[in-house]
């Protein structure tokens, strides 16, 4: 079996018993082993957990119907494991063992998925390029100078580089679909509510959502099966049924009518990621779809928004990494015997657990939400939020999809842009808006640069209509075959 | 609109304001970074200002209202030992997460 072989190859094999999942398991294990001190994609690999959970699968009575037999799958480093370390990339919780599992984690291993490992990330999934990290940035497998994108970058290079045919991530504001442009595969962002969050650690309640990647659509929407479902442990997660999504995979296509944006897409955008965009476009009306102009006024607010609102939540929800309950804390000062006091303590524990972009985070949203600028800020970027919503509502009213790029560039180079994290931030330009509208997203691989750098292709459905989103990437995802590609490593 | 003007930066005791808001001890080289780059990112977010929301309500949250509620029926919760276990500081025998003295 190919180091790219797909969910359902792996799966098909596993339960067929042409395969043994601790066969599957071995390769991937020593894939990852040869690998990783190049790409630094994992910050844990769970060797014999995940031999264990492989022989169990193998010794499973159900092995033949389960959903994901033997199929291994790389976690992003802020979704809780019981028993395994759960750093989120971060010093402040180098040492943290979760006492639980998010409920995906349970799910994913009901369903027959053996994790083989947490994935390195931006810290606390804050960044777009994984060099927000304790660890040190993971590299991109098309080009090991540049970077995979973020936060969920050890995630997307887990799958890219053939270490997992299955990875989870969170996308608060396009922390899936980024990477996974950047790297080549397809990431998706469901409908806010559609995937329970129990167990992830929090960065912005009202935006954070975890997906899959995967390689193919196909391989997404049997993620999907396992991971969708109302759970009573998360108050925000949706009672709509879950329909089968491989079932409608087939039907995308020929009557879709897809909405592009083109004040928003027709500026700022890299010349190589518009020439691809512009043949996807092309590719998807050979499939028969329409292509219908649309516009989003606000969506060009929606970076300032999204940093207002994702800063003024972060700040509140990383307020519990006080060094009490859970985490580092910092030695005191002066020594042997010395003790700080509470205030200090807190304070240096932070100081010292927190890197860079996360401080700076916490400092944009403790002052947004502050007494005086409360209303000019948080409650204004609120009420954009709604403006952005509607735009898509009255979009939504025309079509079933929107087309954008995923990433304005293709994957730029480690260092390159962290000195000005503005500059980061407007890499989000196309992905943070579906975030602000609760809105599910995929990228597809929809073409490469010159020198071989992926570009993604990103379409954005209504609420909880992964249906037809999934079938409509599946019918374009038909038509191409960038979805082949592979790095060479 | 509001009336609101934004300074391009902040001065040191705003940012050490904020920070001591935050429970977060900043480094020197910290206080002078961040109060370049707040005031950057400020000036950016500002654009927000020029946009008329006369009338629009908020969004706090996308979730569509539905019954978040369920039985109070009692179950099996983390037990001590491992609520404990992640504490830099704890008493197991008393069951207690334990911070510097707070009183003299």
């Amino acid at each position: 079996m190919s180091q790219f072989a797909t969910i359902r190859e792996v799966r098909d094999a596993v339960r067929s018993g042409a395969r043994s999942a601790v066969d599957v398991c071995r390769e991937v294990l020593d894939r990852i082993e040869a690998q990783n001190s190049t790409l630094n994609a994992f910050n844990t690999v769970t060797r014999e957990e995940a031999l264990t959970q492989a022989a169990a699968v193998d010794a499973s009575p159900v092995r033949g119907s389960l959903p994901l037999a033997g199929v291994p799958v790389a976690l992003k480093d802020n979704l809780c494991t019981r028993g395994v370390r759960t750093t989120a990339s971060s010093r402040i919780l180098e040492q943290f063992v979760p006492p639980y599992d998010a409920t995906v984690v349970a799910s994913l291993e009901a369903a027959g998925a053996v994790m083989v490992g947490k994935t390195n990330c931006d810290e606390f999934a804050m960044g777009s390029s994984n060099e927000n990290s304790a660890f040190g940035p993971a590299r991109n497998p098309w080009d090991t100078t540049r970077i995979p994108g973020g936060s969920s970058g050890g995630s997307a290079v887990a799958v890219a580089a053939g270490m997992a045919p299955l990875a989870l991530g969170s996308d608060t504001g396009g922390s899936i679909r980024q990477p996974a442009a950047l790297c080549g595969l397809v990431g998706l962002k469901p409908t806010y509510g559609r995937v329970s969050r129990y167990g992830l650690l929090a960065f912005a309640s009202s935006l954070d959502q975890i997906g899959p990647f995967a390689r193919t659509v196909e391989d997404a929407a049997i993620a999907m099966n396992v991971l969708a479902g109302h759970d009573p442990l998360d108050a925000t997660s949706a009672p709509e049924t879950v329909p089968d999504y491989t079932a409608a995979l087939g039907d995308g296509g020929t009557s879709l009518r897809i909405g592009v944006p083109r004040a928003l897409v027709d500026e700022g955008v890299d010349p190589r990621v518009s020439a691809a965009f512009t043949e996807a476009l092309a590719a998807c009306r050979a499939a028969g779809a329409t292509l219908v102009d649309i516009a989003l006024p606000y969506a060009s607010a929606a970076i300032p928004v999204y940093y207002l609102v994702a800063t003024a939540e972060a700040s509140s929800n990383l307020a519990r990494y006080d060094g009490v309950r859970f985490g580092f804390r910092a030695k005191p000062e002066g020594g042997a015997g010395a003790q700080d006091d509470l205030r200090t303590m807190y304070g240096r524990s932070r100081e010292l657990g927190f890197g860079t972009e996360v401080k700076r985070r916490i400092m944009l949203g403790t002052y947004v939400l502050s007494a005086g600028y409360y209303d000019a800020y948080y409650l204004k970027a609120q009420q954009v939020r709604t403006l952005i919503r509607r735009d898509y509502e009255q979009a939504f009213e025309h079509v079933e999809v929107v087309a954008m790029p995923t990433s304005p560039t293709p994957a730029f180079r480690i260092g390159e842009r962290v000195a000005d994290p503005l500059q980061m931030y407007l890499a989000d330009v196309f992905t943070v808006s579906a975030n602000l509208a609760g809105l599910p997203a995929i990228s597809i691989p929809c073409g490469f640069t010159d020198d071989r750098l992926p570009i993604g292709l990103q379409l954005t459905g209504r609420m909880f209509d992964e249906t037809t989103l999934l079938s409509a990437a599946h019918a374009y995802e038909r038509q191409t075959a960038w979805w082949k590609a592979q790095p060479t490593l | 609109m509001l009336a609101f003007a934004m300074p391009a930066t902040f001065s040191r005791s705003q940012i050490e304001a904020i920070a001591s808001l935050a429970h977060l001890r900043l480094d020197e080289e910290e206080i002078e970074l961040y109060a370049r780059q707040l005031g950057e990112i400020l000036e950016y977010a500002n654009q927000v200002q020029n946009i008329d929301t006369t009338g629009v309500p908020p969004t706090a949250t996308v979730v569509a209202r539905h019954e978040a509620d369920r039985p109070d029926t009692v179950r099996e919760s983390l037990d001590r030992t491992s609520a404990l276990a992640n504490a830099p500081d704890a008493s197991l025998e008393a069951g207690l997460f334990k911070v510097p003295r707070v009183i003299g």
